[in-house]
């Protein structure tokens, strides 16, 4: 396969030809906050945390969703990016109910993480608050609508890993809620296969185990990626 | 005319409150209200949460007793579990709530009370705080502030963390404590015995020159109500409820937290957020009864631990009656506790059970409604939730132990007004024994309103007409 050459930040980097900048930049030691992008799924750039500076373009890039080309000049970690970061995360907390002191995921979680990655000290914008439901009705696993970022992670581990498709989402913009099934409770979603997938690739305290306590919730989300790596040695 | 005085906001406790005196004609106080004047509103945003994050939710009513919480959230939880929690893990709970007793009581008798008590209710209002005591008394402050740090390290040795550990859950604990912590604990228990001797002999040599404040801070007849072994000792967590009267007679025995409805019911006035609870077979306000420190050591027969009986003894000989009903005496039952906490902790860090490594029984939803009750520093606690099938929180009502004393507060504000306070006088020092006799209640008024905000005090003289005469805020 092809090498490009790139410069990432000033540094000359080699990438192969089909990677993106994202996982360019990683194997350079460069590091590019996300959310919607879990290694072992497909892409789906929605959460935007990833967005870089290209040199020749106007507009910002999804590092997770952007090949590589040769020559390209990429900036991660400018004041404009920063300032973008920020208001992104801003605007996860602002969106629904995120109340760390009192989440089964608080001191393990990736949205927590990320806020004290780009210095949230505090949230600009008006909090929606809205009125979100707890799902338990599954024997192993809820869900707490009031934590989830709709970053996708479960609905493609799902379909993509699992090969279930459980997990989708109906609604749009701020009324778009994950469902399984066609819409019924999870613990009447005949496809679920109680794997946990969704509850490893879940970023915050979205989905948890049943019986989860605060601060409790501890996950390896590397596992999907071991396991999508393992099935494609054997297969 | 007649006026009205307001204390805006009431120092020195934990929340936010007021107090106004009303005042006759002639200048003679005709009555007082405590006005607690926050509202935080648990007992609704709480409803549709899965019952297993209740202890450390309810944990966030309060900084000063969070464990209370824990614990009797975690109770509850156990009987919505239908689980009998494994023995170690209700002798760690009980460990933890020994802790709890001891910083709390230490933080009421040292830094909230102590400067009234060794410094003076009139002297200089600028040093009378816990500095002002650190200043005046550096070594008597300074075993304090230890010892409470002392029971504070005990929750954190427990819990990974001082305030809020979401530590005892649902079924039991989430962890255990080493020998080697038990045993740096041990060695630090003289010390901790040793202070607690000291201030009780300070306390007795105050006591002994304070017979006007026994007589008129909050000194009537009511009924009493704590938990109590099922020997009728002393007890603060897991035990059942006992109530008696002014007399000693034993009104209610035994009775077991989810039966608490029978026992207390719970009224509401319209000049304050906090609710008005009372003993249900007196009604509404006849059925007036306190809780905390000298409720437990009056409906307790004994306490079962040597030296905290002692003193027990001399409280009633001293008292000249087996039913102490002066609350001026609560700052002696606080000191009396963590005597009686300490003796316990020392016998429980000696208990073998405690290295036991299964903490955490586990179970489906089993029953759709539990009351948890544990003995809070301030007095009986009561969670009481209904879940639904898989277990979110349909209903909830908290039962806070400072709101148990609201009735005899309001009288023992009014009792210290008409003996200290005549005609439109707004004199500080005599305010501040107005505030004192609160602080003997040792009231937490975030958590008995689950309320938001940091302490303070105000006080306004109303006229007969409703206008404010004079108003000062601390």
């Amino acid at each position: 396969m092809a090498a490009r050459t790139l410069t990432i930040n000033g540094t000359l980097i080699s990438a192969r030809s089909n990677e993106t900048v994202l996982e360019a930049a990683r194997e350079a030691g460069i590091s590019i906050p996300t959310l919607c992008h879990l290694d072992g799924l497909s892409e789906v750039g929605a959460c935007r945390l990833c967005l870089v500076e290209i040199a020749g373009s106007a507009k910002l890039q999804p590092a997770c969703h952007t090949t590589v080309t040769e020559g390209m000049e990429v900036q991660t970690d400018t004041p404009r990016l920063k300032a973008h970061r920020r208001a992104i995360v801003e605007l996860l907390f602002a969106e629904r109910n995120h109340i760390c002191a009192v989440c089964v995921a608080s001191g393990h979680c990736e949205l927590q993480q990320l806020a004290v990655e780009v210095g949230m000290s505090h949230v600009r914008y008006e909090y929606l608050s809205p009125d979100c439901s707890v799902d338990i009705s599954h024997a192993r696993f809820g869900i707490d609508h009031n934590r989830c970022v709709l970053c996708t992670r479960c609905v493609r581990a799902c379909d993509e890993v699992e090969g279930v498709h459980t997990w989708d989402i109906a609604g749009r913009g701020t009324n778009a809620r994950l469902i399984t099934d066609l819409n019924v409770p999870w613990g009447e979603a005949t496809s679920c296969t109680s794997c946990g997938k969704c509850l490893l690739a879940c970023p915050t305290g979205a989905i948890f185990s049943r019986g989860s306590t605060v601060a409790e919730l501890e996950r390896d989300a590397s596992r999907i990626a071991t396991i999508v790596a393992a099935r494609n040695e054997r297969w | 005319m007649t006026q009205t005085i307001v204390i805006d906001p009431v120092t020195r406790i934990e929340g936010h409150a007021k107090i106004s005196i009303y005042l006759d004609n002639d200048g003679s106080v005709r009555d007082a209200q405590f006005h607690v004047t926050e509202f935080r509103g648990f007992e609704r945003f709480c409803i549709g949460r899965p019952f297993w994050e209740m202890p450390a939710i309810t944990a966030r009513i309060c900084g000063i007793c969070p464990i209370s919480h824990i614990l009797a959230s975690a109770k509850a939880g156990d009987a919505l579990l239908a689980v009998e929690i494994p023995p170690a893990a209700d002798k760690l709970r009980r460990l933890m709530n020994l802790g709890q007793i001891i910083q709390s009581h230490a933080l009421s008798f040292f830094h909230l009370s102590g400067p009234d008590l060794f410094l003076g209710y009139e002297s200089d209002p600028a040093k009378r705080n816990i500095f002002g005591l650190i200043a005046a008394e550096p070594d008597f402050a300074r075993g304090g502030i230890r010892l409470r740090q002392f029971g504070q390290e005990i929750i954190e040795a427990l819990g990974g963390r001082k305030i809020h550990p979401a530590w005892a859950v649902p079924g039991g604990v989430r962890s255990g404590i080493s020998a080697e912590v038990r045993a740096a604990f041990r060695q630090r228990l003289p010390e901790a015995m040793d202070v607690t001797r000291k201030a009780m002999a300070r306390f007795k040599t105050v006591l002994d020159a304070s017979d006007e404040e026994v007589r008129s801070y909050g000194f009537f007849p009511s009924l009493f109500a704590g938990m109590v072994t099922p020997e009728g000792n002393w007890e603060h967590h897991g035990g059942k409820l006992r109530v008696r009267d002014a007399e000693g007679q034993i009104l209610a025995d035994q009775v077991k937290a989810d039966a608490y409805q029978q026992l207390f019911g719970e009224a509401s006035e319209a000049w304050s957020y906090l609710k008005f609870p009372y003993y249900q077979p007196l009604g509404y306000p006849d059925g007036i009864y306190r809780v905390g420190p000298l409720a437990r050591l009056n409906v307790c027969d004994q306490v079962g631990t040597p030296l905290a009986d002692a003193e027990l003894t001399e409280m009633r000989q001293r008292a000249g009656h087996r039913m102490v009903t002066a609350s001026f005496y609560y700052h002696y039952a606080r000191l009396i506790e963590i005597l009686a906490a300490l003796e316990l902790v020392t016998q429980l860090l000696d208990d073998p059970d405690l290295g036991s490594s299964v903490l955490r029984a586990d179970a489906g939803v089993n029953h759709l409604e539990a009351v948890g009750c544990s003995e809070a520093p301030r007095g009986s606690l009561f969670h009481h939730y209904q879940v639904d099938k898989n277990g979110l929180i349909t209903y909830l009502n908290l039962i806070i132990a400072t709101g148990q004393n609201n009735l005899a507060m309001n009288q023992t504000v009014a009792q210290i007004a008409r003996h200290y306070l005549r005609g439109d006088r707004l004199e500080e020092g005599l305010l501040n024994r107005v505030e004192a006799g609160i602080r003997a209640y040792d009231p937490c008024l975030s958590c008995s309103t689950h309320a938001v905000g940091q302490a303070a005090f105000a006080i306004s003289l109303i006229g007969p007409d409703g206008r404010v005469v004079d108003h000062a805020v601390r």
